[in-house]
């Protein structure tokens, strides 16, 4: 009996090895262990034995109907491995090909540099102001020491609606409006950027709607060289921290002095090449100090307060930041162009 | 302002420095410098020659065989100027001369004879044709006969000059001058400043004998005053002078002429000669124009006065537009004897007023309307006295016939060192300050710290501290003011909430596939009128006109953002861009009238354009057209990002597909548009299906609640139910899905619709739409029989309401 048992063990082992799918290996369980199979029978037969070897025999069996067992599921995960792999064979594609494209848009690229200049500032604690475009004399005008029949005014050529409302030719009402809003008693840090309309033909430099931004410190004791620390660290952040800057006096009605701002050219490094025409310097920002005349009409007193204020042209500072040639490019809204400046 | 160095150099000391050194320190202390020009930089070797002999070449008609003296030599030179002669004095290039534009003079043989270089003309010489007299244009130029053979032309037509381009701001009017840019530079450079002199000589006859002064009104013109210059002798001006006119950009026309733009360049101040017999009448009469009264000016141009223009008049009829321009019936001619020589000073605003209102700019006017000196009205005029009788043979009558209430005060300003300091953020001393006001030239007097300036009336610019607080500083220098940080409170800025939420709402459309755009507020009339959102038209508002456009493209202010927007698809689809999506967001100009005196309302709104394919992917061969949803999608996820709740309501909007478009609302307010653009507006716009959407982005901002309270996370298992109903193929499903969310009860949370059916098994004229209803208490578990009493509700209601059956 025993050793009818061992034969039945290597035979059905080998039955196992043999099967090569999982249906005869199924065969080989059901004629192996199932209830009328040969080991089920060796079982029924132990009444014939002896007391002694009965439980020497269970125990046998029992052994051989562990180890085909073993055999049988050591086989089958080895069987279903391969349907496994063989089913992913078959699923394979051809990863070349291009993927489903995500569409995305982008942000215009005058959006892109305000947003990068409100962002500078915000973190330097500035707030950001809005105001009407359709202003009147007095705001755009009036109120920053520009009177009727001054001189200056040939410097911007106005679009006008009556005689008394314009579309403002700079987004420094914005500063009047605030300073009049905060009542003459109260520090004020803001930029405001915004459209800004000129009589202008348009061509490559020249827009008859631009975009400014336009900012506005007001507090005691400010100082000329504060103006100067604030847009020696706003130069460094927008254009590269190894920027310098310098000043030129120039001429704004509503600042005194005033003064015009050069960022060392960035193409060459300050030696002097094409875009920079040899100079090694590219203006970028008129600024200077709040004039008294402004201060007063908005009610701050010019013996208690004093400020600066600077002002830039967006479409210049992409201009230069981007190389872009023609500023009607930001108007024309060219999708081959609108997409060069993000990731689409 | 062109500033010849030549000419600067009589008034100043710039001998030791270059023209790009000088113009640098021009720029960097207050004018700008826009360009520094050489006017012939190349002619070497061209001397002045005397032609001693000039015959025809023998083997050509049109050449002449001269031979040419240059003092140490006579050269053989061939010329084909037709103007040539024995005896002229001219401008010989010998051979190894250079030449402006690279030119190089060789010995040649011409036609067989040697030539030994080359006479010249004016324009070989590198002069611009505009300044080369009549009578040189077509041939070589000839110098007076007292000119000294030899000398290099160079100098004698101030070809080494080199011209500085001032690029004046409107407050330096100063330095409209020579001398003004002296005083400018000798302040840069810390040099004196060399005066002319303006002393002239008398003859014995009284001016006040030829003239007489009346002005009308002082304040408009403060001073006039007439000399009269006899015996005078038409003719051309000194070369030198000549040079320096044209190194100015001035023409020469006669030495009398000349004189007065010398003069004017020299000082600032205009004058103006009048031909004393043309004036015929002895008299001067300045008064305002009469409206409607007629004068020729100068420039042969016929101009009607409108009634506020300062004249000049001889009692009878104006022979002059005060400080513009001459009349030409008292212009000076080649028959002139007496001139009548005007200095005056005339009010700023009243000579802009005249100059705007007839568009005419001279250099006199544009000196005049920014205000000149006070002080130098009467030196201007002896000068020119005094040249008149020096290079046009005058007898300058004795004594200026005036009229005089001109105020010529200086100004004075109240300095101190620690506010000075205190405003620049720098530690000037006050004898640093002392120097500066020295190196202006700027009269002061001084106590310690304490300095009462007195400003030059040349410096018209300046009346307050801080205008001498920007002398101070340009002249210290801007690169010594130190780098400081505001002393104020810091604390870090922050956005407010709707300039985040603009933020919010362009970046989600940027992901959901569309670009951002900007595009001009001014449109046309016609453009205005065009795919205006139903809500703003029934305000009844107006775009708003310009006074004065430029061009009818740009007349009006925008109402909407879409007709400029579609343009924009229109411009790229042209470019065969044919798949687009773009979105602007940007302000509208609201108006009850087109003419109006008010400030319009300015409001934001969100606009998008869609066209062509929204999905491709070409080698799974899937394409997908926008459509309605794609774009009603996006509105729904705008409203979403706000936390607010669209509605949609089927609608005929001009401009608009009228089964495709919908107006959409928020809590019972119209608050824009979706829809595809009517077939016909496509085609103007040469677009295939288009489909916008436009909304009042500044209303729905304002709905925005800033601060969403805390809703609970249901710990409670929700029930869904699926209901799908027959309805009629008009039905829509938006209104049923209403009535199923109102009659529901309050444990509907939401109703979704996942099937839209119509076609096989499906009688003809109905459709079938699936709801799933999904019912919550977020405190609880639900009963099934809840549930089934609300379904039961909703099933009573769409069957009442909207004639829906159950589907079998
Ligand atoms: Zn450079």
């Amino acid at each position: 009996m025993r050793e009818k048992l061992e034969a039945l063990q290597a035979e059905a082992i080998e039955k196992v090895q043999q099967a090569d799918n999982l249906q005869s290996l199924q065969d080989v369980r059901v004629a192996y262990l199932g209830k009328k199979g040969p080991i089920t029978e060796v079982l029924r037969g132990m009444g014939k034995l002896s007391p002694e070897e009965r439980p020497v025999i269970g125990e046998l069996a029992n052994k051989v109907r562990e180890a085909i067992a073993t055999a049988l599921d050591n086989k089958k995960n080895l069987l279903e491995e391969a349907a496994l792999n063989e089913q992913l064979q078959k699923e394979a594609i051809d990863v070349t090909l291009p993927g489903r494209p995500v569409k995305t848009g982008g942000p215009h690229l005058l959006t892109s540099i305000i947003e990068e200049v409100e962002d500078l500032f915000l973190g330097m604690g500035f707030e950001i102001k809005e105001g009407p475009e359709v202003e009147t004399d007095y705001f755009n005008f009036e109120a920053l020491n520009l009177p009727q029949d001054h001189p200056a005014r040939d410097m911007q050529d106005t679009f006008y609606i009556t005689d008394h409302l314009l579309l403002r030719t700079q987004t420094s009402p914005v500063q009047a409006r605030t300073m009049r809003e905060y009542n003459g008693d109260k520090a004020i840090k803001m930029i405001c950027p915004g459209i800004v309309y000129r009589r202008d033909s348009d061509d490559a430099t020249h827009s008859h709607q631009f975009t400014q931004i336009e900012g506005l410190l007001i507090d005691k004791n400010v100082r000329m060289s504060d103006l100067k620390g604030v847009l020696l660290e706003f130069s460094r952040k927008l254009f590269g921290a190894d920027r310098e800057i310098r000043l030129r006096p120039s001429f704004f009605p509503f600042t005194e002095p005033s003064v015009e701002v050069d960022v060392t050219c960035k193409v060459c490094d300050g030696k002097g090449c094409n875009v920079c025409k040899h100079t090694g310097w590219i203006e970028i920002l008129g600024a200077g100090m709040v004039h008294s005349n402004v201060l007063r009409m908005s009610g701050y007193d010019p013996e208690e307060y004093s400020g600066f204020a600077f002002g830039m042209g967006v479409e210049r500072i992409a201009m230069l930041k981007y190389g872009v040639d023609d500023i009607r490019h930001f108007y024309t809204n060219d999708v081959r162009f609108l997409s060069q400046y993000h990731k689409a | 302002m062109f500033v010849s160095l030549n000419w600067l150099k009589q008034y100043v000391n710039i001998d030791n420095i270059t023209p790009e050194e000088l113009a640098e320190r021009i720029t960097r202390s207050g004018i700008e410098v826009e360009g520094i020009e050489r006017i012939a930089p190349e002619s070497t070797n061209v001397v002045v020659g005397y032609v001693e002999s000039c015959e025809q070449h023998p083997n050509a008609d049109k050449l002449n065989l001269c031979q040419i003296n240059v003092g140490t030599e006579t050269y053989q030179i061939i010329c084909g100027a037709p103007n040539i002669a024995q005896g002229q004095k001219i401008a010989a290039a010998l051979p190894g001369a250079r030449l402006p534009g690279g030119m190089k003079i060789k010995k040649a043989k011409l036609r067989g004879v040697e030539s030994n270089g080359m006479v010249c003309s004016l324009q070989e010489l590198g002069i611009d044709e505009k300044f080369v007299p009549k009578e040189f244009a077509e041939g070589i130029f000839v110098f007076p006969e007292d000119t000294e053979v030899g000398t290099p032309v160079a100098e004698l037509l101030n070809l080494d000059d080199v011209i500085l381009e001032l690029g004046l701001t409107p407050n330096r009017a100063d330095a409209m001058s020579m001398l003004g840019v002296a005083y400018e530079v000798a302040a840069i450079l810390n040099k004196e400043v060399n005066l002319p002199d303006e002393a002239y000589p008398t003859s014995d006859s009284k001016a006040a004998d030829f003239v007489q002064v009346k002005v009308e009104d002082g304040e408009l013109n403060p001073y006039y005053g007439a000399y009269v210059i006899e015996n005078v002798k038409i003719a051309p001006s000194p070369l030198w002078m000549r040079n320096y006119l044209i190194a100015a950009g001035i023409r020469p026309i006669n030495n009398v002429v000349d004189i007065t733009n010398y003069v004017l360049l020299v000082y600032g101040q205009p004058l103006h000669a009048f031909d004393y017999d043309k004036v015929a009448t002895k008299e001067i009469i300045v008064r305002t124009a009469n409206e409607g009264e007629t004068m020729q000016t100068l420039d042969d141009q016929e101009r009607t006065l409108k009634g506020d223009e300062l004249v000049i008049t001889n009692g009878k009829e104006p022979i002059a537009l005060a400080g513009v321009m001459g009349g030409a019936n008292s212009e000076v001619s080649n028959q002139t004897t007496t001139v009548l020589l005007e200095a005056a000073y005339f009010d700023s605003r009243a000579i802009r007023r005249s100059s705007k209102h007839h568009n005419l700019r001279s250099e006199a006017s544009s000196r005049y309307e920014k205000g000149i000196d006070p002080n130098r009205v009467k030196k201007a005029g002896a000068y020119a006295a005094r040249l008149l009788a020096e290079y046009a043979g005058g007898t300058v009558a004795e004594g200026v016939v005036e009229f005089d209430e001109l105020d010529r005060q200086e100004k004075k300003v109240e300095l101190d060192t620690t506010s000075v300091n205190a405003r620049l953020g720098t530690a000037i001393s006050d004898e640093e300050i002392a120097s500066i006001l020295t190196r202006l030239q700027f009269h002061f007097e001084q106590t310690n710290s304490q300095f009462t300036v007195s400003i030059p009336t040349r410096r018209g610019d300046i009346s307050l501290f801080e205008d001498m607080l920007e002398e101070i500083a340009r002249i210290y220098g801007y690169d010594n003011i130190p780098y400081t940080l505001p002393e104020g409170e810091a604390f870090a800025g922050k956005l407010t909430t709707k300039q985040y939420l603009k933020r919010q709402l362009k970046q989600y459309l940027q992901g959901a596939g569309l670009m951002e755009t900007i595009t001009y507020s001014l449109t046309s009339k016609a453009r205005t009128e065009m795919l205006v959102s139903p809500e703003v038209k029934e305000q009844s508002v107006h775009a708003v006109a310009l006074k004065m456009p430029m061009s009818e493209e740009h007349s009006h202010l925008r109402i909407s953002l879409l007709p400029e927007l579609v343009d924009t698809l229109s411009y790229n689809v042209a470019r065969k861009q044919d798949n687009l999506g773009y979105f602007e967001f940007g302000r509208v100009f609201l108006s009850e009238e087109e003419q109006t005196t008010e400030q319009p309302t300015e409001t934001a709104r969100l606009a998008g354009a869609i066209t062509g394919m929204w999905m491709e992917q070409p080698w799974q061969q899937e394409k997908k057209p926008v459509d309605f949803y794609v774009v009603k999608g996006i509105v729904e996820g705008i409203f979403a990002q706000l936390d607010l709740e669209p509605a949609f309501q089927q609608a005929q909007v001009d401009g608009y597909h009228p089964g495709r478009t919908a107006t959409v609302s928020h809590n019972g307010r119209a608050v824009g548009v979706v829809g595809q653009l009517h077939p016909t507006v496509q085609k103007a716009y040469d677009l295939k299906e288009t489909y916008v959407f436009d909304l009042d982005a500044a209303y729905l901002m304002d709905q925005y609640k800033e601060e969403p309270s805390f809703r609970t996370v249901p710990r409670h298992p929700s029930v869904t139910r699926d209901i799908a109903l027959v309805v009629d193929e008009t039905a829509h499903a938006g209104d049923i899905q209403r009535t199923i969310k109102e009659s529901g009860g309050e444990l509907v949370q939401q109703v979704q619709i996942f099937d839209v059916y119509q076609g096989e098994h499906m009688e003809t004229g109905k459709k079938s739409i699936a709801y799933t209803v999904l019912y919550q208490d977020p405190t609880r578990t639900l009963t099934d029989e809840e549930v089934e009493a609300s379904y039961n509700s909703i099933m009573e209601a769409v069957k009442a309401v909207h004639g829906a059956e159950l589907r079998s």
